[in-house]
């Protein structure tokens, strides 16, 4: 049987953690088919049948899949589910509001955030913040999976030509109303695929303290994160966070600056290649997970980081 | 209105967790175990709807082993009426709670149920959706800030890109944020009182669902350990070592 993999998507663009998420599929089981629930969404459906991954497109277009409700796409998922093995998505808060709906009326037990295929029943997943590995075996006849995304390497996305399929619209739920969605716009790289990514913690002190990891962000076109902490007191949204329940990122750098590093906050990023922080407190347990520590008061030190920054002739976009 | 609030104990957030030489799962003996903390927002958020006067009562429920008894009465310290354990040993997978939990929603009929986003132990992020699921109720996720109508929520929820806003009807699954309020510690009286309010056992065999695992654990190991790193003495070190060693900027 084959495997189904949800898109995620704006009916405009694929959203990249599904390209992610078309890897880990991919390995699952080769035969990988999408389905796509949008509305006017065929150049997302073109895009997704360009990836040569993809063999086939399930496209399911009608207005009231304007926006994503999980209780609309849930039941135009489940008319389709009974021909493949595994249905899968992203663990983005897309995938985390949507898959467990479709595994509680399938009676799966779904295995969420998968790190691994080691087989097609058998996945490695963090537990416990990322303190503990466990490889887990799902012996439900039919899997629900979701995929951590930073875990694979994004599908490439040109050179396929694979089948599009329209398929019906199911029905709708009458008592879930979608009202309005506070997108944060920015011209910087996504938090969760960005190359670099320089976050602030409670040690920022204010808002405006932001200014300083904005200046070096922009240096060094890096994404910027946050603690839960800084979120917490205002300092800055909450889409920028990074932690257990936040956002996972494995960028090749990681600049942690006034973090102390709290387990939950660890879980969010200590799977980055590189890792700096900088503190003033020594003992700062961020430290323990740092390549390079600099034990320094963030004031002084992120203006001199970006004069240093400066004076190179060269940086790697 | 009624409120149900699911609450779950777990491993306490700030202990060190090791895992068993044997690979068969975590240490938890003599291990600080608290109420998950997504689920002490939940508790807080109904208590503060039943402080403004929507709603009349609120019944705190646990799935678990004898011990899970003290997130329910830690629950009825901060204000919940009454409390309900659903008595079972082992492993609960989230699909197996959710059905549990379906039968208790049956028997109790709340308007609403609310609960943590995620259990910070499995981190499986599965149960208030999945007992939406089995309901057929609407279901707001990642809830940050809840505004109660007459037979609706406004509900403001945490997503990827930043918030997003969306109405249920009521009944409904509420999955709560830690950012969704501040919750409380009980007073002192308040935790005697809570020593009188009832807790009513039940055996999860007697709701006559099947809570058999599904998913097997065929390892629990410790993660790879990152290399020691060292300290920069300056921010000119710092860089030329990103630069020239690391060679990431």
């Amino acid at each position: 049987m084959s495997v189904l993999l949800i898109a995620e998507h704006n009916n405009k663009e694929v959203k990249p953690f599904t390209l992610n998420a078309i890897t880990a599929a991919s390995q699952i089981n080769q035969d990988l088919h999408v389905i796509l629930i949008g509305s006017k969404a065929d150049d997302v459906a073109k895009s997704l049948s360009e990836v040569p991954l993809v063999k086939k497109v399930l496209h399911v277009d009608h207005e009231i899949y304007e926006n994503y409700i999980a209780e609309n796409y849930t039941a135009a998922i489940l008319k389709h589910a009974d021909k493949y093995s595994h249905i899968i998505c992203s663990a983005n808060t897309f995938g985390k509001n949507l898959m467990p709906r479709v595994a509680a009326l399938l009676d799966i037990s779904q295995v969420s955030d998968i790190i691994k295929v080691i087989s097609p029943d058998t996945f490695l997943r963090p537990i416990y913040a990322g303190n503990a590995f466990a490889t887990v075996k799902s012996n439900d006849e039919k899997k629900c999976v979701t995929i951590r995304p930073t875990s694979f390497e994004a599908a490439e996305t040109t050179g396929g030509s694979a089948e599009i399929v329209k398929i019906d619209a199911a029905d709708i739920s009458e008592n879930t109303k979608f009202i309005n969605r506070e997108e944060i716009k920015s011209d910087r790289p996504e938090l969760g695929t960005a190359r670099i990514v320089i976050s602030g913690g409670r040690g920022l002190q204010s808002g405006e303290n932001f200014k300083l990891i904005t200046d070096v962000a922009d240096k060094l076109n890096a994404a910027i994160g946050a603690s839960r902490a800084a979120v917490d007191a205002g300092y800055i949204t909450n889409e920028h966070q990074v932690g257990q329940t936040g956002k996972v990122v494995v960028p090749d750098l990681y600049i942690a600056v006034g973090i102390s590093g709290a387990i939950q906050h660890l879980a969010g990023m200590k799977e980055s290649k590189v890792i700096v922080a900088i503190n003033k407190d020594g003992e700062a347990p961020i430290f323990s997970v740092a390549d390079y520590g600099l034990e320094a008061d963030l004031f002084e030190a992120l203006p001199q980081f970006l004069e240093e920054l400066n004076k190179l002739n060269t940086i790697q976009k | 209105m009624k409120i149900l609030v699911a609450v779950k104990r777990v491993i306490d957030y700030n202990v060190q967790i090791r895992v068993k030489e044997d690979g068969s799962g975590v240490v938890t003996d003599n291990v600080k175990m608290s109420t998950n903390p997504p689920d002490d927002n939940a508790i807080e958020e109904a208590v503060k709807i039943k402080e403004s006067g929507k709603a009349a009562e609120i019944i705190a429920v646990t799935v678990g082993e004898e011990k899970a008894q003290e997130t329910v009465r830690k629950a009825l310290a901060v204000g919940a009426d009454r409390g309900i354990h659903v008595k079972i040993d082992g492993t609960v997978e989230p699909l197996a709670v959710s059905k549990i939990l379906k039968k208790i929603v049956e028997k109790e009929n709340p308007d609403l149920v609310f609960m943590g986003k995620q259990a910070i132990d499995d981190d499986c992020n599965q149960t208030g959706q999945m007992l939406a699921a089995h309901l057929n109720w609407p279901q707001a996720t990642f809830a940050s800030k809840i505004a109660v109508n007459d037979k609706s929520l406004q509900v403001t929820r945490e997503v990827d890109e930043g918030l997003e806003t969306i109405e249920v009807n009521t009944p409904a699954i509420i999955t709560c944020d830690l950012r969704l309020n501040e919750p409380r510690y009980a007073s002192l009286p308040n935790i005697m009182k809570a020593k009188k309010k009832p807790i009513e056992q039940i055996n999860a065999s007697d709701l006559g669902v099947d809570t058999n695992p599904r998913i097997e654990h065929i390892k629990i190991e410790e993660p790879p350990k990152r290399k020691a790193g060292i300290k920069v003495e300056s921010v000119e070190e710092l860089v030329q070592k990103l630069k020239n060693e690391a060679k990431v900027i």
